[in-house]
């Protein structure tokens, strides 16, 4: 009884250390507003929300299938992909395009996770109009 | 020496000689499959240059259309034509340089689109006067900056980045003419671009 006591109170640990290391890593909460300044700074030159230019329009891209913009030619490496932009997705193509999808025509790093976090808020809320 | 002793330094000679061809061919095929592989890579490289580098030349066009359309629009008064007319000038030797760039990797230059699909693109049916039209410049040439510097840990080569960084170096200094023509305070702080 001791030694299962013993064993359930050091599995118990394990978890906790586990879960305090994990909560260490948990993703950066973002603010729209902010996402707003850095989304024209930063994505502005090469994208807007509604018309295609050097990359694609950008309203709705949040749970968006990969390369599927009418009217937008993307590089071939995109298009042999099959993923969906979900936020987890769009931050690691925001910190390092090429290391997601080698080949890809985006070069353009954010390095810094809080700035990623607040592009993304941003882009979650600019939702496509209800048909 | 018997014919035993003999025979097991005749099998000794033909192992050791064995190792040494096995050995010089293994290292053969290494280096072989090593140079192979960085062949690959450094093709890899090109390819994906390339890419990044046409993206820029898309820019590039983009901000020329730009300011031909604004030098075209009626909206800006002579001087600032002028200015503008300048600013493109700089932004074709970018495009030119780009070109150049690719051309070496063994690409093929992205190409310009028509100035109607540039102006669509970049809704300048909505600008009605002198500020509308700075201020999409300013937007433009502030995002161009931050493209360039934010390109720079793609790209694969030195002579690369410091392409890129000269061209970030132009659009930064678009942008400090364009701020203080729309009345832009001086940012408070420094490492304004690139963070």
């Amino acid at each position: 009884m001791h030694l299962l006591a013993y064993g359930t109170a050091a599995v118990g640990l394990a978890a906790a250390v586990l879960a305090s290391s994990a909560g260490a890593q948990s993703p950066v909460v973002g603010d729209a507003r902010r996402g707003e300044q850095l989304y024209q700074s930063r994505c502005g030159a090469c994208h807007s929300l509604d018309a295609n230019r050097v990359g694609p329009r950008h309203r709705g891209v949040v749970g968006r299938r990969v390369a599927s913009v009418s009217g937008y030619r993307y590089s071939a490496a995109l298009q042999a992909r099959a993923f969906v932009w979900d936020e987890p997705r769009l931050d690691q193509w925001l910190e390092n395009p090429t290391a997601l999808v080698p080949g890809t025509a985006m070069g353009m790093r954010v390095p810094k996770a809080q700035d990623r976090a607040d592009i993304i808020a941003y882009l979650r809320d600019q939702r496509l109009a209800s048909p | 020496m018997n014919d035993a002793h003999h025979g097991l330094r005749m099998r000794r000679h033909l192992l050791r000689g064995g190792a040494a061809t096995l050995t010089v061919a293994g290292i053969t095929a290494l280096l072989g499959s090593r140079g192979a592989a960085l062949a690959q890579k450094r093709n890899a490289n090109a390819a994906q240059d390339v890419g990044l580098l046409n993206a820029a030349i898309a820019l590039e066009h983009e901000g020329i259309a730009a300011y031909t359309i604004a030098a075209g629009s009626g909206l800006l008064q002579p001087a600032v034509v002028k200015i503008g007319v300048t600013f493109r000038g700089h932004h074709q030797r970018h495009r030119d340089e780009l070109v150049r760039a690719v051309t070496a990797l063994g690409g093929r230059p992205a190409a310009a689109r028509s100035d109607a699909e540039y102006a669509t693109a970049l809704n300048a049916g909505a600008l009605k006067n002198q500020t509308d039209v700075l201020r999409l410049a300013l937007r433009l040439e502030r995002g161009a900056a931050n493209a360039y510097l934010g390109l720079i840990p793609s790209l694969s080569t030195a002579e690369q980045h410091q392409l890129a960084a000269r061209m970030a170096g132009d659009e930064a200094f678009h942008a400090a003419i364009l701020g203080n023509a729309v009345g832009d305070p001086i940012p408070a702080d420094g490492l304004m671009f690139g963070a």
